[in-house]
């Protein structure tokens, strides 16, 4: 049995009942017990995503994700997937602009299955040639696949309009040719580089003792050697001076929209007013990765987009991230209308939210449909790990903890001035999908 | 700490009460997190839609949400969102589900909305064109949706002309253009009612108030839904039926490759769900992923499923490739299928299917959406109340001779419908 490290400081519960600390190796963990089920989950996250890669290797972080499935010596080809679902689990993996994670969600007696898997992958995946090479096909089969929907095809030419400097211009899938291009090596280096604890965060939720699982975490952990020092992501993306206008002509015959705004990051004083902002627009976002939010047919946009035909839906998308990323709208609109009408219709909505204050019931529609999504979201021990972690990523997990808190200090003028200060004309890019 | 038996929803824990009215109320306590799931079915589908009139029960369950005689659909929306709630109706083949979320304080609400919606629609004009230009333009997007043609095609080719299954839920251009207000409102008035009307409510509320504020506002509610018996069974393919569907400009293409299973009350349903898992879910994909995926790189999706249902759902293959490769993985699945009729499963195989579905209980019970839906399937096929607690016993009894003989029974590795939507 591996000997136990030496035990880090600051491993009393914090708060609510969330346990955080960090590994003499750099590993942070953040664990809450959560009893309402017999079930755990466990997820290892990594601060690596999209937003930090370079022109030549797009799609590298999201192929290293695939990888990680592949197996190791000591769960060797499907093996792991085998284990964890013979014992009634659910695990995965995503990839997005700032994060690589992997979860597993087993019942709660089982959990320890999950700590093995993610230590040993977290050094041990071999990225085998012949693997490497069927994956490649793969990858290309699912981008093809999101390729296959017009509002994809529109959001990565408005996504690449909007960042010239920073890595969150392209998908996440990465551009093709450097998918047929990418090799083996490049793949390891990445993973070598960015898979250490000193560059990951572990986070468990479930029905277990917090000090026994750290304990737990310690011993599985705890041996892994801190990696390399990481560079910070020198990105910084110029403002933008000047409305953007894209357009994508595709098959079908349908059109779409979508607008784009410069937003605050996650940390930023700014975003709990831009996230009551697009509740009021457009509806509030859910807060459970399940989906399952509340519909948006009393949000502005909605009455002055699909209930005057312009339009047969309407979203708003307001994403947490390290660096600024974009504040989203877009729409399909409805046969026998064109994308200029619902433009109109937007900027109509726009300049109101810009020019007047949103009635005081606006706002606290929008805390009480946060509240409840909040809810929702905390019965599942997932969708919690998936907030903790996420939330440590990029800024750290007291801000899920207080997110409603921030939301309910939003005021009225707060959204006036996010509005005015994002919602610019030269703030934005216009992307337009038009079928052939 | 295992599942413990106490916990699991069954006869000890669920409330069941049936009305004169015909309706049937099951309600499951837990105040562990502070919401409340109603999760809800009326006997009526669009197996009941008219030659020509494809999409009326849709339409009509859409409408439902869209004014009543003392809300209009401002009204309704305002209400349900302003406490972050949800409500919804929908139509599936054979019944029409309706259901809402909220924060238990909301539950009333929630009730009195879900009560005014299905007994007091308006089928205001004015909404009516509003719903039928949302859904002719959905209906124009499923035209270049590779995956919806795919599985709307192979439905066509499997089911006879007939049969209900034959037909799509949403209806297509030329029926829903033509569905007048009159043709909604006699459908509604003929297929909705309280009688075989069934839900089930599961959350932060005391059993005896969920069923008091349920029969506050529906014990009145009168009004028959026709009596459909069991939908009418399909015949198994003797012949291969493909159809390949020209999406020009598209960079994958979808297929389905498939069969008549059975309906979730088979006898059988268990060992075909258990060759179904062991086919194309267990793990990634069961062998299908490992084959087509992990194999062949070919895919990035590559998996089956069985829809069970009241009546003969479709079991079927499904896969997104590269449209060069179409014709490399159809042969590959084909041969997954005759491995599954040719040859028993392993023991380890079915050691570890049986794991997974006895084990995965505890995460699907997790939230009160889960719990909820559950106990309206108990309900809906006759399952039992103690379906959960009887269920490792159940899934202990299959053996490989019985997921062989579903799979003969059901699959066949030369004689199936096949749907190929893409760029030809």
């Amino acid at each position: 049995m591996p000997k136990t490290t030496k035990r880090p400081k600051n491993t009393t519960p914090q708060g609510n009942g969330v346990l955080k600390t960090v590994l003499p190796n750099g590993l942070t963990v953040v664990l809450r017990e959560n009893h309402n089920a017999p079930v755990a989950t466990f997820w290892v996250w990594y601060r690596v995503g999209s937003g930090r890669e370079r022109t030549g290797i797009t799609g590298i972080s999201h192929w290293v994700e695939h990888m990680l499935f592949k197996g190791t010596a000591k769960f060797p080809g499907r093996k792991a997937d085998q284990v964890v679902s013979r014992e009634g689990g659910q695990w995965n993996g995503f990839t997005w602009l700032d994060f690589t994670t992997y979860f597993e969600t087993l019942p709660a007696e089982k959990i320890d299955l999950a700590l093995a898997l993610e230590a040993d992958r977290m050094v041990n995946a071999p990225f085998r040639p012949r693997d490497v090479s069927s994956e490649r096909t793969v990858i290309i089969s699912e981008k093809q696949g999101g390729e296959n929907s017009p509002r994809q095809l529109l959001s990565e030419e408005v996504q690449a309009a909007a960042f010239r400097a920073h890595g969150y211009g392209h998908e996440t899938i990465g551009h093709l040719c450097d998918l047929q291009t990418m090799t083996r090596d490049d793949l390891y280096t990445h993973y070598r580089t960015y898979y250490a604890p000193n560059n990951a965060v572990a986070v468990a939720v479930g029905a277990f003792n917090a000090q026994d699982m750290l304990r737990k975490i310690e011993k599985s952990f705890g041996k892994i050697k801190h990696g390399p020092a990481i560079a910070a992501n020198t990105a910084v993306e110029p403002e933008q001076r000047g409305e953007r206008r894209v357009s994508v002509d595709g098959p079908g015959t349908t059109s779409y929209i979508e607008l784009a705004y410069h937003a605050p990051a996650a940390k930023d004083a700014d975003f709990p007013a831009m996230v009551a902002l697009d509740a009021i627009l457009a509806g509030a976002s859910s807060l459970s990765i399940f989906g399952g939010g509340t519909t948006n047919a009393s949000s502005r946009l909605y009455k002055a987009l699909v209930e005057t035909e312009l339009a047969t839906d309407v979203g708003g998308s307001c994403i947490p991230t390290m660096d600024p990323y974009l504040y989203g709208l877009s729409a399909t609109v409805r046969q026998g209308h064109t994308p200029q009408e619902v433009e109109a219709a937007f900027d109509r909505e726009i300049d109101r939210i810009v020019n007047e204050p949103v009635q005081e019931a606006e706002l606290a529609k929008a805390l009480k449909q946060a509240r409840a999504s909040f809810a929702y979201g905390s019965e599942s021990v997932t969708n919690q790990g998936f907030w903790y972690g996420w939330s440590e990523v990029f800024a750290d997990y007291k801000w899920f903890e207080t997110y409603l808190d921030r939301l309910a200090a939003v005021s009225v003028a707060d959204v006036q001035r996010v509005a005015q200060k994002y919602l610019r004309r030269g703030n934005r890019v216009v992307g337009y999908y038009l079928p052939k | 700490m295992p599942l413990n038996k106490a916990d699991i929803p069954g006869a000890h824990n669920i409330v069941r009460q049936t009305y004169p009215n015909g309706m049937i109320v099951l309600v499951k306590e837990n105040f562990s997190s502070p919401s409340v799931v109603i999760d809800g079915l009326l006997r009526a589908g669009a197996a009941d839609d008219p030659i020509g009139k494809e999409g009326v029960s849709a339409f009509t369950s859409h409408m439902l949400m869209r004014g009543t005689e003392r809300r209009t659909f401002a009204q309704i929306y305002e209400e349900i969102e302003a406490v972050g709630a949800t409500v919804d109706v929908s139509s599936g083949i054979n019944v029409t589900s309706f259901g809402g979320k909220s924060l238990a304080e909301d539950l009333p609400l929630v009730a009195d909305i879900l009560a005014d919606v299905l007994q007091h629609p308006a089928f205001p004009e004015i909404e009516m064109e509003k719903e039928r230009g949302e859904v002719l333009t959905d209906l124009q997007e499923r035209a270049n949706n590779t995956r919806r043609m795919a599985g709307l095609t192979f439905r066509e080719l499997l089911y006879p002309a007939d049969h209900p299954y034959h037909r799509s839920v949403q209806g297509y251009p030329e029926t829903v253009t033509v569905i007048t207000r009159d043709e909604l409102i006699n459908y509604y008035r003929s297929a909705y009612g309280a009688n075989g009307l069934i839900v089930s409510i599961v959350g932060a509320v005391k059993a005896a108030d969920a069923l008091r504020i349920w029969e506050d506002k529906f014990g009145n509610w009168i009004g028959a839904q026709v009596d459909r018996g069991v939908p009418p069974s399909a015949p198994r393919l003797i012949e291969r039926r493909e159809k390949r569907v020209d999406i020009p400009g598209k960079s994958q293409s979808d297929l389905v490759l498939g069969f008549v299973g059975p309906a979730r009350s088979a006898l059988d349903y268990p060992d075909a769900r258990m060759a179904n898992s062991i086919l194309g879910v267990f793990g990634l994909y069961g062998r299908l992923g490992a084959r087509v995926r992990e194999k062949g790189g070919m895919a990035y999706y590559s998996y089956s499923q069985l829809e069970g249902g009241l009546g003969p759902g479709a079991w079927q293959a499904v896969a997104g490739v590269d449209p060069a490769n179409v014709d490399k993985a159809i042969p590959l699945i084909q041969a997954e299928i005759k491995r599954m009729i040719e040859t028993k499963v392993t023991p380890t195989e079915l050691k570890d299917n049986k794991s997974y579905m006895i084990g995965s209980m505890p995460i699907g019970l997790e939230t009160n959406d889960g719990v909820a839906g559950i106990i309206l399937d108990m309900e809906l096929y006759g399952l039992g109340l103690d379906y959960l607690i009887n269920y490792p016993d159940r899934i202990n009894a299959i053996n490989a001779a019985s997921v062989q003989a579903a799979a003969q029974k059901y699959l066949d590795a030369e004689n199936f419908a096949l749907a190929v939507a893409g760029p030809n």
